[in-house]
Parts: C-alpha cells; structure tokens; sequence
C-alpha cells in the first residue's frame, strides 16, 4: 500500500496545468480555451491545498482555494457573457475566425 | 470566549476609508440607477462626487504612513504607505477625467441605458485598483489584480453591437485569464516553498533559507508574467494592440494609463519588499542574489521599446498607434524600475505624472474627432490641422510630449530617467533609449504632417461644448506647465518612494 504523500499531488497539479496550457495553446473553440484556463486555477488550487496539508501551514490554504473557486467562477460567468455576444455578433466561437483587428 | 481574530478592526476600518467611500459611490450609481432609470445623465455627477470625496481622504492619509489589516506581528495584508497615497492620487485623477470622457463620447451615449453598469464597472476598477497598490500579500495582489480585470473585460466591450468592441473583450479575457491562471500557478508554488504569501514573510525567510533555486526561479516567473501582462511589456503584450483598438476609446484611455500604472506600483512592491535586504547609502537596492533583476528588467524593457516603437512605425490606425506607443513608454518605465535604485523609482513617478496627462489628452483628441468623422484612419486626419485648429494644436502639444521634446512634460519625465540611469553609470541602456525616442518621433510626427502639410478639400466642423473646452485645458495646462516648471512634481515624488518596511 503506498502512502499517499505530497508528491502525488504535485504530480496531479502539474499534469492538470500542463493540459490547461496545451487546451489553451491548441483549441479552437473559445469555449475549449476558458475550459483550459479552469483547469489551471484548478491545478493551483489543488497545490494551495496540499501545501498547507502537508506543510502544516494552517488553515491558509484552504482558505485561498475557496477564494480562487469564487473568482474562476466569477471568470466563468463573465467569459460565457462575452462569448456569448460574440456568437450573437458573428456567429462563431472559433477564434481563427474572430480576427477583424489585426496589423 | 470568543478571541478577536483582527484586534484592530475599527482603526483597520479607518485606513480603507478610501475603498469604502469608494465602494459605497458604486452601490449608489447601482441604486440610482434603478430608481430613477429614467435620468441617466446624473450618474457621470455622482461618480465625480464619489471620486472628490475618495480624493479627499486619500490626501488626509498622505504622510501618515501605516499598516492595515496586520495579522500576525508586523506583516499585514495592506501598507498604506506614501507610494500607495501617490499612486491612488493618479488613478483618482485619471478616473475623474474618465468620467469627463465618457460624458461626451458616442460610444458610450450609444447605449444609454446602460450607463449605469458602465460607472459602476469603472467604480470596479478604481476599487481593484487602490488595493494593488497597496496590496502587502501575494493573494490580496492576485484577488485585487482580478476585479480590476474583470470588470476591464466587461467595459472593453461595452458596446454590445459593435463588433470591434466584443473582439476586444473577447479576446481581453482569453489572454487575460490565461495569464492570470499562469500567476496564480506561481503563487501556489510560491506558498509551497516558503509557506507564506506576505510579501514581508517571504522576504525574512529568504535572508535566512537557501530556496531550491530551479522551482523558485520559475515560481517567481510566472508570477512577472502575470504582472508582465497587466503592464503590457514584450513578451506578454499581445492582446495591447488588439484590446486597445477595439475597446471604447474612454476605455482604452484608463486602460493604459491607470490600469498600467497599478499593474507597475505591484511590480515595484513584489520586487522592493521580496528581493531586497536593504538599502546602501545613496538609495541603491541590495537585492539577494536569487535573480539578477537588474539584467533581466534591462532585457526586458530594452525589447519592449525597441518593439513598441518600431511596431508603431507602420500603423494607419492613430488607436492602435497610441498602443504600440504605450507598450514603448511601459518599457521606458521599465528602464526606470531596472535602475534598482530610490531616484529611478522617483523617475518611475514622474514620468507616470506626466504620461497621465499627454496620454490621456491625445486619446481626448482622438475621441473627440473620432465622434464626429467616425474613424481613426491616419489617412482620415489629411488636412484636419486647417479645418481643426484648436484640436489640431492641441493633439500637437500631446505628441510632442509622449516623444519627450522641450518645453513640454514629457521632456521632464524622460530627462529624470535619464539622470537616473546615468547616475546608475548605465550609459549603454540610456543611449539604447535616447535613440528609440529619435524612432518615436517619427511615427508621432506623421500623424502632425497629416494634419498640417497635407491639403484636403474636405472641410470638417467639430462643435465642442464648454465641457470638451475645460477638459481639454486642464489637461494641456499641465502638460505645457510641467515642463517649466516641475519643483512641486519632483518635490512630491521625493515624498512619495518611501515604501513600508524601509
């Protein structure tokens, strides 16, 4: 039975982030890129939380998560918001096609 | 037995008197804005109010350094200390000039009904923005840095209809909140190393722990490039240009000049408070020899003019050439942060007095034409000088300025960077900016010959009313005023660098 230490979170936390970053590098869809960028809050809240676990931080870390969860939810609602204008504006959400500012 | 968990709160109250009145002008322009829908065009005077008020305790608390919110010994969450006081007073005066901005601006009138969410959102701003500034804590730092951008997305585009405008917001909070995400990375493992995340805390450890080098780099990493973006320097600038053409011209004019500013006043506190181990004698940081920030500030702000300035070289769109130029005038402001030293952050100051005033002027008169010719086309501008003298003059003096010539402002600014750099015995870094600002002048100067050596048969009217005449002097007044006479800026600043803790 393996203990379950504060390198296993790591590893979760940095695999999470890695596949924000390459949701956010390589999609398409705007839906898909914000999609990418929760997985990275996510990925900081799940390192916030270990540390103070296992660092025996006190409760601070907790606390941070709860307030990264209200902010990403915040940034959610706002960015569906925005996204949602821009379909209504130009029927797309794919942002190759969003381009009518540009050099 | 119930044990206060913040003993001081009445006289922590007291210090954030500011964010409260602050916050209490947003709740009413929300509440006015529901009772009376019908008047609209009183919620620009509550907002002046509110920021009157706010203004007048931030000078009440100007030379009264303290700290608030202090939860364990010296280490509280906000230091309202003379640099935050500066720093509130900019963003107070940019915000009222905002407001006087978005009372004669059509994209803004466009949609009436909304005026109540726009001042509000502003308020949103202004409120994240006084706790960057005086924000101790790397999470008060992340949670302020996001209402402030937040609530920028929105404004950005404001104009529902229009698809500039979505473009912007669209693509503001994609590039926004990746970066963002990118920072809080960098805190979290921050905390993780040395399980804190108040800037002092982290400092006294360093002094005394050898951090794993690798892993605090990057940390420490990320979070710059999270601070990188909000101040738009090389690397991380891509969303400027784009942001700043298609957002609301109000917008794009507190966007670069407040937002700016608050995004520099954190890069200055992280670096001041969490690398140094004190000050030598004639001001200089003694940073621990973690980063070398000197090298990698000089670097940074080197490829951010030299690209600001070049990229502008070839633009039509007078808009998203004041972009470019704002990302060259970051990385003039860079340079002064680079200097390591309390007279290049005296520079950093007055160079961001000045840039308030010349900045937000030539976006003032890039509106104030756009609302009547509905362009901001270089090649639109043909001829305007004859047909728009006073505007023409006046966007004139503004350029002149941003490119740092005498007798105007900006001269004042880049001359006290230069002193600064100089004296730091950074001769090289001062010459590289000397002859960016000869690549300055020619972009700003083709706007000039636009207006005023081409003939056009067109003859243009722009009726101004006595609000666009008073906006428009008391932002020239300053810019022609300071570059005179300058004792009182350089005297304030002098006051002003003092950060808590040194």
């Amino acid at each position: 039975m393996i203990e379950v230490g504060l390198n296993h979170f790591l590893v979760v936390s940095t695999l999470l982030f890695s596949m924000g970053i390459y949701a956010i590098v390589t999609r398409k869809n705007a839906i898909m890129v914000l999609m990418g960028v929760e997985l990275i809050l996510n990925s900081a809240n799940i390192n916030f939380i270990a540390f103070t676990r296992f660092g025996n931080f006190g409760l601070q870390g907790h606390l941070i998560a709860l307030f990264v969860i209200v902010l990403a939810a915040a940034e959610a609602a706002i960015a569906l918001a925005i996204v949602l204008n821009i379909y209504k504006t130009l029927s797309t959400v794919n942002i190759d096609e969003v381009d009518s500012l540009k050099d | 037995m119930i044990t206060l968990i913040l003993p001081n709160l009445s006289s922590d109250l007291l210090a954030i008197l500011p964010e409260i009145s602050l916050a209490l002008t947003l709740v009413a322009i929300v509440v006015f804005d529901l009772i009376f829908s019908k008047s609209k065009r009183f919620l620009p005077f509550i907002s002046l109010v509110g920021i009157v008020i706010t203004f007048a305790f931030v000078v009440l608390q100007f030379g009264d350094p303290k700290s608030a919110f202090s939860v364990t010994g010296n280490n509280s969450f906000l230091s309202l200390d003379n640099f935050s006081s500066f720093f509130k007073i900019l963003i107070l005066i940019t915000t009222a000039f905002i407001v006087l901005f978005s009372m004669s601006s059509q994209e803004v009138n466009s949609c009436p009904d909304r005026h109540g969410e726009y001042y509000a959102l502003i308020f949103g701003m202004v409120i994240g923005m006084f706790f960057m500034v005086s924000a101790n804590d790397l999470i008060l730092i992340y949670l302020s840095l996001e209402l402030l951008s937040l609530s920028s997305y929105v404004l950005a585009g404001f104009v529902k209809t229009s698809v500039r405008n979505s473009e912007a917001s669209l693509k503001y909070i994609i590039y926004g909140s990746a970066s963002s995400g990118i920072m809080l990375f960098g805190i979290s493992i921050l905390y993780g190393i040395t399980g804190s995340t108040n800037l002092h805390e982290i400092n006294s450890l360093l002094h005394f722990t050898a951090a794993s080098q690798l892993t605090f780099v990057m940390a420490v990493l990320m979070i710059f490039a999270g601070i990188g973006f909000k101040i738009s320097i090389v690397p991380f600038h891509f969303w400027t240009p784009d942001v700043y053409e298609g957002a609301p011209i109000s917008i794009t004019a507190f966007l670069s000049v407040a937002s700016k500013a608050a995004g520099f006043v954190i890069l200055i506190r992280f670096l001041k408070i969490t690398f140094t181990q004190g000050l030598d004698k004639s001001g200089y940081w003694q940073m621990l020899p973690y980063i070398d920030w000197q090298l990698l500030l000089i670097v940074f702000s080197i490829i951010t003019m030299t690209f600001g300035n070049f990229a502008a070289l070839w633009q039509d769109n007078l808009k998203r050439m004041l972009a470019y130029s704002s990302i060259a005038h970051a990385g003039y402001l860079m340079l002064g942060v680079a200097v390591l030293s309390d007279q290049g952050l005296m520079a950093v100051l007055v160079y961001f007095s000045v840039y308030l005033f010349m900045n937000l002027g030539a976006f003032y008169v890039v509106m104030l034409i756009a609302n009547k010719i509905d362009s901001e086309e270089i090649d639109d501008y043909k001829g305007l000088g004859y047909s728009l003298p006073l505007l023409g003059t006046a966007l004139g003096i503004f350029l002149i300025s941003l490119t740092g010539l005498p007798p105007t402002a900006g001269f004042i600014g880049k001359l006290y960077l230069f002193i600064a750099l100089v004296d730091a015995n950074m001769i090289t870094v001062a010459i590289i900016a000397l002859l960016n600002t000869v690549v300055a002048l020619y972009y700003y100067i083709r706007v000039l010959k636009a207006m005023f050596l081409t003939k056009s048969e067109k003859h243009i009217v722009v009726k101004l009313s006595p609000l666009n005449y008073t906006v428009l002097f008391l932002l020239i007044a300053p810019v022609l005023i300071l570059g005179i006479y300058f004792t009182p800026l350089i005297n304030l600043a002098k006051e002003s660098i003092q950060l808590l803790g040194f």
